[in-house]
């Protein structure tokens, strides 16, 4: 074995860090799916007649997907079928309750944050810079933090449940507008059984003084996580929306089937990072999360921008398309990802870029990295309506090969109905250029230094995206498990 | 959809009396196939961006080639470009010996050869296309009663091409099934040009198959031009396998037709195998064209490099798909795909889907893909030197064009489609 397969051995072998289980007693409701169980889910939060209907439908719909086996077999991913009648729906720490204050969250789980780095104390900034934190413990959140301060310039930040007594105005008109409860196969699932997730609202003209962030935890065995995600920012507002995800490590495959829905109006801009470290199984490919989720974004008004950032690390099985729906005139649509699988892991993830409005503008820079056995596929979609005059795309997809045994696939479809839109994309495959490597090692750096550089170098153009103390813990993550190319 | 309008021809169709037994087995086999498979929908990934209903909802007529016909000769001898080493003439997919000049061995048609005495299932026929996958390829071999047979013997080199020319006799709807089968043997070069013509501005289906054979040190080019009239059906399948250090060169012009399908695959089979395929299509008022290619690299050290360039006005609707494919062990690998798209008009479209799979990790793949129209400061700049707009376009819609035409390997030939091209660009300028 050469020295720069040995380095790769060790670097990906490196163990899962958030894979501890936090022992606290939960709620949950017996494994299975029936109309029972999504009045049960209701009935639990409290929720008001509309949403259980529109629950029902969509689970009326979900039933009729899984009887004509209409789940999506179209992405380069390979997995065993689910029994969606093995999954438990909904689990909560029992020590839940209305909450006063901070102080009353159970020790237990304040700890488990404190474990993933995530501090829910209000006093204690992460590097010097405030951060407001949504946790969402399984079923649940558990705590959103500095609420008080974000609600006197009339920003709306909790969890999705209160958002649904407090606001139900806002959460009514805007629930499912992005992502129709029908609109996919594992939309119509989460739409049928979500839980819990955030809220966020940010009134006209108001900038988002602090980052606002959510940090999914599944804890319970056996249990999918089904969270959704609302954030409307009104004309001329601005948010930076941070989300970062663990999961125990198990031997079983857990389901988290996550739908977001973005909306912003004129003049609005919404950033979106995500961090995504979910359990990604052993080195042999046993357990993990599969991640399937729905993200979009309407960018409904003029000049209005949304921006889509993600380092997805962890899942078995990514299955993942942040898309953004250019509305409004002169509109921005931006995604930026960085995608890793090692061992066994393999994703399946892109974007779509819809232009449907004059002068819109879209970027695609996608890094996606492959080693191990993993599998990894760029797809994503730029569609130029016939009245996108002057629409722009630019697409870069690039795929970087470390070990014999991974595959990378890029999948980009383009259709253009105007011809006054330009579109362009490229993308490359390659491996670490040995000279690159021999470059840096007559330098005096190791060979994992080496690497290890490179391969941030070759991320660079998206972690310069997130916002600062994100970028530091993606780093670190890549820095796990990406190094070791055979030079 | 249905199948049954094939049905009664399929039974109808009389095989040539000299024809040898296996090709009953062969096409009836290709015939089930068929059936059971139906036309493509839109539902297959394959054929996503192309609805082959107009062809499913026509019933067609098999030509029944009665002999000399005025319209035929023209269209031929229309097409002729220069001196070639052989002029094959196959109308209703039927060998036409009187307008054809052979050369004896080496290019000639299957039925020939039959008559001949020869009667062994020659090379590749059947072998590279798969009619399970391809229900048109399993139509066409279901109705095959004659093919262009091309063998180029070992360490021969042919310096004039070989022109293989495919016409329906005038009729409505008329449905021919060419077939062409290629087999260039080790260190032999070759040009081999299949020229699909109109002799008729009526609706009609052209439905064709290619196998080619590439052997080791090879050097083959392989000319597809499609110049038929804007009503015509166009269908083509054509899978080659390339060898060690064999090069196959692929030229594909989709010059005209209401609806045109052309699927490539190529494989590299051995060590140091390189292909290179370059396209041209030209799309004007309500034309289809749909482009899918495919390059497996299931040998290390192999090169492909892919252009694939579509110019399309009117409301016209180019669609391009491009898969590279890297087989584990095919290390060193080279591979490049370019498909720039050019629209001059508001109504045209374009589908275009480059694909990269790669399953080695000591490769170079890259491939692109831009959608744009003509760029402004450029025609300004011709206006400002007293070209006409008009004029412009069209000059510079030939400039864009000419980096396929100057890789087609014959001159004459190549004279011939800039002409075809310019006249093209011409009346789209006018229209628009």
């Amino acid at each position: 074995m050469s020295e720069s397969d040995a380095t790769i051995e060790r670097l990906t072998r490196e163990e899962y860090r958030y894979g501890f289980v936090t022992d606290i007693e939960q709620d949950t409701v017996p494994p299975g799916l029936s109309e029972e169980v999504v009045r049960l889910i209701s009935a639990k939060k409290k929720e008001p007649e509309w949403l259980l209907e529109w629950r029902l439908k969509a689970y009326a719909r979900f039933c009729e997907l899984l009887a004509d086996e209409a789940d999506p077999t179209w992405a380069m991913v390979d997995y065993p079928k689910i029994n969606y009648q093995d999954i438990i729906y909904y689990s909560a720490p029992k020590s839940i309750k209305e909450l006063g204050s901070l102080d009353e969250v159970d020790p237990e789980l304040l700890s488990t944050y404190k474990k993933l780095g995530i501090s829910l104390e209000e006093q204690k900034r992460i590097s010097g810079v405030k951060v407001a934190v949504d946790a969402v413990f399984d079923s649940v959140s558990v705590a959103t933090t500095y609420k008080d301060e974000l609600e006197k310039q009339g920003i709306l930040f909790c969890s999705f449940s209160e958002a649904v007594h407090k606001y139900p105005d806002l959460v009514k008109r805007y629930l499912g507008s992005v992502v129709p409860y029908s609109d996919n196969f594992f939309a119509c699932l989460n739409s049928a059984v979500f839980t819990d997730g955030s809220f966020a609202y940010i009134p006209k003209g108001v900038r988002c003084p602090m980052e606002l962030s959510t940090y999914f935890r599944i804890n319970a065995a056996g249990t999918g996580q089904f969270e959704r995600t609302l954030i409307v920012a009104e004309e001329g507002a601005y948010v930076s929306y941070l989300e970062g995800c663990t999961a125990p490590m198990r031997d079983e495959n857990q389901l988290h089937a996550a739908v977001v829905e973005l909306v912003a109006l004129d003049d609005a801009e919404i950033k979106y990072s995500t961090v995504q470290n979910w359990y990604p199984g052993d080195k042999d490919g046993k357990g993990g999360i599969y991640n399937f989720v729905t993200k979009r974004g309407a960018c409904r008004g003029k000049r209005s921008k949304i921006s889509w950032t993600q380092v997805e690390t962890g899942s078995a099985i990514t299955w993942k398309y942040p898309s953004c729906l250019l509305l409004g005139e002169g509109s921005i649509g931006e995604f930026y990802s960085v995608a890793l699988t090692n061992n066994y892991q393999q994703a399946d993830t892109g974007t779509k870029m819809i232009h449907i409005g004059k002068n819109t503008r879209s970027t695609i820079i996608s890094k996606g990295i492959a080693a191990g056995h993993g599998q990894q596929s760029y797809r994503g979609l730029v569609r130029m309506g016939p009245k996108a005059h002057g629409a722009r795309n630019y697409s870069q997809c690039d795929s970087l090969l470390l070990g014999d045994r991974c595959g990378a696939h890029t999948f980009p479809y383009l259709e253009v109905k105007n011809d006054s839109a330009t579109v362009e994309h490229e993308a490359t495959t390659s491996k670490i250029g040995e000279d690159q490597l021999f470059y840096c090692r007559q330098r005096g750096l190791s060979e994992e230094d080496a690497i290890s550089m490179i391969v941030n170098g070759f991320c660079k153009e998206v972690l310069r995206e997130l916002p600062m103390e994100f970028a530091v813990e993606a780093q670190n993550l890549l820095g796990i498990s990406l190094e070791g190319s055979v030079g | 959809m249905s199948t049954l309008g094939f049905r009664e021809a399929f039974e109808a169709l009389v095989p040539d009396a000299a024809a040898p037994a296996w090709l009953g087995d062969l096409r009836r086999e290709a015939f089930q196939h068929f059936e059971a498979a139906g036309f493509p929908t839109r539902r297959q990934e394959a054929w996503r961006y192309t609805n082959v209903s107009a062809i499913a909802e026509t019933t067609f007529e098999l030509g029944s080639d009665a002999g000399e016909d005025a319209s035929v000769t023209r269209a031929v001898n229309g097409a002729a470009f220069g001196e070639t080493a052989a002029t094959l003439v196959f109308v209703d997919g039927r060998f036409a010996p009187d307008l054809s000049r052979t050369l004896p061995e080496v290019a000639t048609s299957l039925s020939v050869s039959w008559a001949g005495g020869s009667t062994g299932r020659p090379g590749p026929l059947g072998e590279l296309v798969d009619p399970k996958l391809h229900p048109f390829a399993a139509l066409n071999t279901a109705f095959l009663c004659d093919a262009a047979r091309i063998e180029v013997p070992q360490n021969v080199t042919l310096e004039k091409p070989i022109h293989l020319i495919f016409v329906a006799t005038p009729g409505a709807r008329r449905v021919h099934h060419p077939r062409i089968l290629v087999g260039a043997r080790a260190s032999s070069r070759a040009t081999v040009v299949a020229d699909f013509v109109s002799a008729s501005p009526e609706v009609s289906f052209c439905n064709a198959v290619t196998e080619i054979e590439v052997g080791p040190g090879a050097n083959l080019d392989f000319v597809l031009c499609q110049r038929e009239t804007s009503p015509t059906f166009h269908v083509s399948n054509l899978a080659a396998r390339v060898d060690r250090d064999a090069r196959l060169a692929t030229h594909t012009l989709c010059l005209g037709g209401n609806l045109v399908r052309n699927d490539l695959q190529v494989r590299l089979v051995a060590e140091g195998a390189e292909c290179r395929m370059n396209g041209l299509y030209l799309g004007t008022d309500r034309e289809r064209i749909d482009n899918y290619t495919e390059v497996c690299h299931e040998a290390p050290h192999g090169t492909s490099a892919e252009l694939y360039k579509g110019i399309l006005a009117g409301s016209s609707h180019g669609v391009f798909r491009g898969r590279v494919i890297v087989a584990p062990d095919a290390q060193k690998t080279d591979a490049r795909q370019q498909n720039p798209n050019l629209l001059l008009g508001a109504g045209a479209e374009v589908n275009s889907r480059p694909q990269l799979e790669i399953r080695a990790d000591d490769v170079k793949c890259s491939h692109g893909s831009t959608v744009g129209r003509l760029d402004e400061e450029a025609i300004f700049y011709l206006r400002s030197r007293g070209v006409g707009t008009e004029h412009a376009r069209t000059m510079l819609g030939q400039a864009f064009a000419a980096e396929i035409v100057d890789a087609v390997p014959d001159q004459g030939l190549r004279d011939a489609l800039l002409a075809l091209i310019t006249a093209r660009l011409w009346t789209t300028g006018e229209a628009s």
